[in-house]
């Protein structure tokens, strides 16, 4: 009984939070859709989430697409090499490792600033005074947060594409000898337009899942202080599990058809 | 006089535990009216069910004659916007400088300019005496009675008709709880303002109430003005404003004496 019970409970949190969490994105689509736009928070929130996540960004895409060229160079003919390395860095950093390792990376660093600045502003009744004060949340914390977030992590996609190929540039020219204009040449020749877009379309929808979960775990956070890190901690783990999701997902509609 | 605000047997629950039991206060237009309580007899949960923050299980609360309960945020605008509120520690914006804070509505919903809403932060901090040194302040850089002084300045800046005060002086020394007192009396015979305030600092209310409700378990348990506070034989009442460990009124569902009882032995 108490196991039946305890299966129960679980089932009763998991389809009560999913039904919360679509109440809450179907109010962030209607404050999307409707007047007034806090343009000057939109402004702010890209200047925070995209501007600031670049450093992170390029440098991890930039060590990746360099660990990527030796695991290549190793992995296959070390002899012939010059040809796959520059075109499998590329494939692989536009269609994969950009957008996801920079989706994880923004995870980490605005999901949880975002649940940790809205779920202090819900333990410190901010969220009630932007109400009575006649301000609709979903249009002034949310939606902006949303919006940056979408806008900005395919610009940092692109960044985290350019600056990985220049990673696998470096390890293939530096450390392997490879000629660097065939390196470029092969690179560009091989590099498809869809396979940037299709790294870009999906690093737009991680953008609207870190900051949705952000926002969503900031603005049912309560308790106070424990609260709050609960809801950080729940908003990156959430962001990420969903980001690593909805990429097989995406990969899998994107590149069977 | 006609009720400013009304509630009706207003039901409030929160998974099992009821918090409101059909709760019913009517408030005049210009009244002063203040709300006792304990911790947990739903003072603060009455209060954010007027604002609209919470949705009473049953019940009606009507402000000006209009029904609030049930009613879409965007459709009591009107009514929010004759509303201003003082929260328990403020509820300033962190991110916000001070003149910002306190005239955020105007700033945000009537396409105010900025130096209009300086000029509008400015006098508002001089009603409640705080100098306009303070504008390009932000909050974490206030003290606690200065916070409640912004918090206050923000609540009257566009004179509303209606102000809730959520336990003003908590957390103040007594003499910054004496300056706010006179504040908020100074500031609502200004404004000529219907006020809610609910508060246990029966200093706040000598004060500042025309009229005193006592909330307990959800109801409203007495009610009268200045006079009939100091007179009434009420238990409740008399346990309540004169601070005693004996008496009717129960803690967290548990008697007094049991308590006192377990920590004796």
């Amino acid at each position: 009984m108490t196991a039946l019970a305890t299966i129960g409970r679980f089932f009763l949190g998991f389809f009560g939070q999913t039904g919360q969490l679509a109440i809450f994105i179907s109010q962030t689509l209607a404050a999307l859709a409707r007047p007034p736009f806090y343009f000057r928070m939109i402004g702010q929130q890209m200047l925070r989430i995209g501007y600031f996540s670049l450093p992170v960004v390029a440098l991890t895409s930039f060590f990746t697409g360099g660990a990527l060229a030796i695991q290549i160079y190793y992995g296959g003919n070390q002899f012939n090499s010059e040809a796959i390395v520059s075109s499998i860095v590329a494939l692989g950093i536009t269609r994969e490792l950009g957008p996801v390792l920079g989706g994880l990376m923004v995870a980490g660093r605005v999901s949880a600033a975002i649940a940790a600045e809205i779920g202090t502003m819900r333990v410190t009744e901010q969220i009630d005074a932007l109400t009575t004060l006649s301000t609709n949340p979903y249009k002034y914390l949310v939606a902006p947060r949303v919006i940056a977030a979408t806008l900005c992590m395919p610009l940092l996609a692109l960044v985290a594409d350019i600056l990985g190929i220049f990673g696998g540039f470096v390890v293939g020219t530096q450390s392997f000898g490879f000629n660097a204009a065939i390196y470029v040449q092969r690179t560009f020749s091989f590099l498809q337009f869809d396979d940037v877009a299709s790294g870009l379309i999906k690093a737009a929808v991680f953008g609207f899942i870190i900051a949705i979960m952000g926002c969503y775990n900031g603005y049912h956070s309560k308790g106070g202080a424990q609260g709050v890190g609960r809801a950080t901690t729940n908003a990156v783990v959430s962001a990420s599990i969903l980001i690593l999701a909805a990429n097989y997902l995406m990969t899998a509609l994107l590149f069977s058809s | 006089m006609t009720d400013k605000i009304s509630l009706a047997q207003v039901h409030k629950s929160f998974a099992s535990k009821q918090v409101l039991r059909g709760l019913t206060l009517n408030i005049e237009k210009g009244q002063s009216m203040v709300v006792i309580g304990g911790s947990g007899s739903g003072k603060s949960v009455m209060l954010k069910s007027i604002l609209g923050l919470l949705t009473p299980d049953s019940g009606s609360i009507t402000i000006d004659g209009q029904e609030t309960v049930g009613l879409a945020r965007d459709k009591r605008s009107a009514i929010d916007a004759q509303i201003g509120m003082l929260f328990q520690n403020g509820a300033l914006f962190d991110s916000l400088p001070v003149w910002k804070n306190v005239a955020f509505r105007g700033l945000q919903n009537e396409g105010m300019s900025e130096d209009e809403a300086r000029q509008v932060g400015t006098q508002a901090l001089r009603r409640v005496g705080l100098g306009a040194e303070l504008l390009d302040l932000f909050p974490a850089a206030l003290s606690g009675g200065m916070h409640k002084r912004v918090g206050l300045a923000r609540a009257i800046a566009a004179s509303p008709e209606i102000i809730f005060f959520d336990e003003p002086t908590t957390g103040l020394d007594p003499i910054m709880t004496d300056v706010i007192n006179h504040l908020i009396e100074d500031c609502v015979q200004d404004l000529g303002a219907t006020t809610l305030t609910i508060t246990h600092d029966m200093t706040s209310v000598r004060a500042i109430a025309d009229k005193t409700a006592l909330l307990y378990k959800g109801e409203i348990i007495w009610h009268g003005d200045q006079e009939a506070l100091d007179a009434s034989e009420d238990p409740f009442l008399h346990q309540f404003i004169h601070g005693l460990a004996h008496g009717p009124i129960e803690v967290e569902g548990q008697q007094l004496e049991t308590a006192l009882a377990g920590l004796e032995s």
